[in-house]
């Protein structure tokens, strides 16, 4: 009785807006590839975070004032005065940070199983984009706190569109709003933070997951489900996304929660990484702070900026370093998408220029040296070596054949290729094959101590 | 009937609507961008500042705020104004010919009068404050270093008269702000009147 009721209200719906069909289309009957792995789960974690700086946002502006003498106070009233304020701000500022953990993995996925190739270019594109506006996102919400890094990061990043010859000086001046950043330049950036760039990115959002449901998803072994059909006209290595993969990403999400709140709870500041200390002193105008560095976000493309010994040449790297990533699409020339199948000199130069990020990530939080500026030239090079050398290697790779069908979300280790493989496997044979392993003492004396240390760790937190 | 449409003038009507749409909507946009612009009260505080040196002890800095701006006030030692000659080779542009200060301080100690230096205490980089560093050959700065200016954001660094030495980030020498004496220990700094204070 009421399933009948509850249908014939559905078609009553239906026949004026989609609904049935658009959950059809978008969930229930679309087709995924079956062997999502672990990177798979970024996507619908970005969307969690997303939801969570919306929502927190939405109540932290109603008690913060975008006012250059009430800001810095008023965000010190949200975190003593306001019931749970201290909760609200403390899950915006690291979701900040979670939200650029969770993009950095996600755009590294695209680029281990080549999701950002023909024919996702504009997935790709309009994932860009998104980085961008959360750039731009997370540096004008970095200035709201007014506080001395606030204050002097703006000034900072500012300046560097005055860096643009004939017309710099004045882009700047529009920028701020004033000959230094000021009151109107907290006011304006308070505007674009809640309203503008929350509007575009939603609708960004909107663009990247149309055009992924327009292609389908890539997948770890980077070949089209889409070739292989069965009588149905469904892929046959596909699965609906729900159940399958919304019961996947609502685990993903419960991990990933737990983490987050475990450091929204123990670990607000993130070592100074998420929260910066100099950030707990009011903005000062006269004086810059003995050592500023961006959040830790931002420190990799920093760190390209101070490598270069010309302010000219500085701002056109940084802004080289992000172009180059739109570019991806059209540098990279391999036939093959996944890593699995591409030769072992992407792995090398993948793993290199992770290695470089990282390093440049590093050496933008430490103080300019003589040491680190060499070491930061030198990552530097790395950095848009693997992008700019692409053209090249990548047309010339020796690929390994594809498979018809997928395999494995994650690929056993008896399959692996490499000489490094090899080696693990024969580690693991000895030690399995050795007496001790063998006798069964050990193993049970192992299980207990493995049982005990998760047990302290659950009772310490 | 459709052998009657002319195509071409079609296009020609659509194509000229969406031009004259496409500056009408240049026009509007226009109000909106301007509104970013500095407001007529930021433009106007550019207001000049008098500053008492009569108790600024040498090597002493102290900081004022003028448009905004920190503006620096220092006396500088006689051992601080013999390194100007020294560091001269070390130096992008020693006689400040590419930097922005008003004639009368266009010299090699870049002031009015040897020992009282006064500069916009803004890196001609990106704009961060630099500190001051009086101290000769610091552990951090190495041991060529005979005091100056030190940006803490880039590593941009200047001599103790603003000039910037090579091989670092910022373009040109600090800023030099239009300055006057009114009394031997009052200083007048901004104002419009800058050739009647030379």
């Amino acid at each position: 009785m009421w399933s009948e009721r509850a249908s014939a209200f559905m078609a009553w719906v239906d026949e004026r807006l989609p609904v049935t069909k658009f959950w059809n289309d978008h969930a229930a009957k679309y087709y995924a590839p079956k062997n999502f792995n672990f990177f798979y789960f970024f996507g619908s974690l970005a969307l969690l975070v997303l939801i969570n700086q919306l929502v927190t946002g939405i109540f932290l502006a109603m008690a913060y004032k975008p006012d250059a003498t009430l800001a810095f106070d008023s965000v010190e009233m949200i975190m003593r005065d306001i019931s749970w304020g201290w909760l609200l701000r403390y899950m915006h500022s690291t979701g900040a940070s979670a939200f650029f953990i969770v993009i950095y993995l996600h755009m590294f996925r695209a680029l281990l199983y080549g999701s950002y190739k023909k024919p996702r270019e504009l997935i790709w594109l309009f994932g860009m984009v998104i980085f961008v506006l959360l750039m731009a996102e997370a540096f004008m919400g970095y200035l709201l706190p007014w506080g001395q890094m606030s204050y002097w990061g703006a000034q900072v990043i500012i300046s560097l569109f005055g860096a643009i010859p004939v017309i710099g000086e004045d882009l700047a001046l529009w920028i701020r709003g004033d000959y230094v950043v000021a009151d109107a330049t907290l006011n304006r950036f308070f505007a674009l933070h809640v309203v503008a760039i929350p509007i575009m990115l939603l609708a960004l959002v909107v663009f990247h997951l149309a055009a992924l449901h327009t292609t389908g998803s890539n997948n770890p072994d980077g070949v089209e489900i889409k070739k292989l059909k069965g009588m149905d006209d469904i892929p046959l290595d596909g699965i609906p996304f729900h159940p399958y993969y919304t019961v996947k990403d609502l685990f993903g999400a419960g991990v990933f929660i737990i983490l987050f709140v475990l450091v929204v709870f123990y670990l607000p500041e993130g070592g100074g990484f998420f929260l910066e200390g100099p950030n707990f002193e009011p903005a000062d105008p006269l004086k810059t702070p003995e050592h500023i560095a961006p959040v830790w976000y931002f420190t990799p493309f920093y760190s390209i900026l101070r490598a270069v010994p010309s302010k000219f040449g500085g701002v056109v790297a940084m802004g080289a370093s992000i172009v180059v990533l739109f570019l991806l699409p059209w540098l990279d020339r391999c036939r093959v998408k996944s890593i699995r199948y591409r030769s072992p000199v992407y792995g090398i130069l993948l793993g290199l220029f992770v290695l470089a990020f990282f390093g440049l990530g590093v050496l933008g939080t430490k103080p300019v040296s003589p040491l680190n500026t060499i070491l930061a030239r030198v990552f530097a090079m790395m950095y848009f070596g693997f992008f700019l050398l692409m053209p090249w290697y990548s047309a010339k790779e020796k690929t390994f054949p594809e498979p018809m069908r997928l395999g494995e979300a994650v690929v056993p280790l008896a399959k692996r290729r490499g000489r490094h493989w090899d080696i693990v496997r024969q580690g693991l044979a000895a030690i399995q094959n050795s007496a001790i392993f063998q006798s069964m003492i050990l193993r049970v004396v192992v299980g207990f101590i493995v049982f005990f240390v998760l047990l302290d760790f659950l009772f310490y937190f | 009937m459709t052998d009657d449409i002319d195509n071409r003038k079609r296009r020609f009507l659509t194509q000229s609507a969406a031009v004259v749409g496409a500056i009408g909507a240049g026009f509007a946009v226009t109000p909106f961008l301007a509104s970013m612009q500095p407001s007529a009260k930021a433009r106007a505080s550019g207001a000049p500042v008098e500053v008492d040196i009569s108790r600024l002890e040498p090597g002493q800095l102290i900081r004022v705020m003028w448009r905004g701006k920190p503006v620096w006030v220092l006396r500088r030692t006689p051992e601080a104004l013999a390194t100007l000659a020294e560091v001269r080779d070390k130096l992008l542009d020693p006689d400040s010919e590419e930097s922005e200060q008003p004639e009368y301080a266009a010299n090699e100690a870049r002031s009015l009068k040897p020992e009282i230096f006064v500069a916009v205490g803004v890196c001609t980089h990106l704009g961060c404050s630099p500190t001051y560093r009086p101290d000769q050959r610091p552990a951090d700065l190495g041991p060529d270093w005979l005091g100056g200016f030190f940006c803490p954001c880039h590593g941009s660094l200047f001599d103790i008269a603003g000039r910037v030495y090579k091989g670092v980030p910022a373009p040109k020498n600090l800023e030099i702000p239009p300055y006057r004496y009114l009394t031997e220990s009052l200083l007048f700094i901004g104002g419009a009147n800058e050739e009647e204070s030379a």
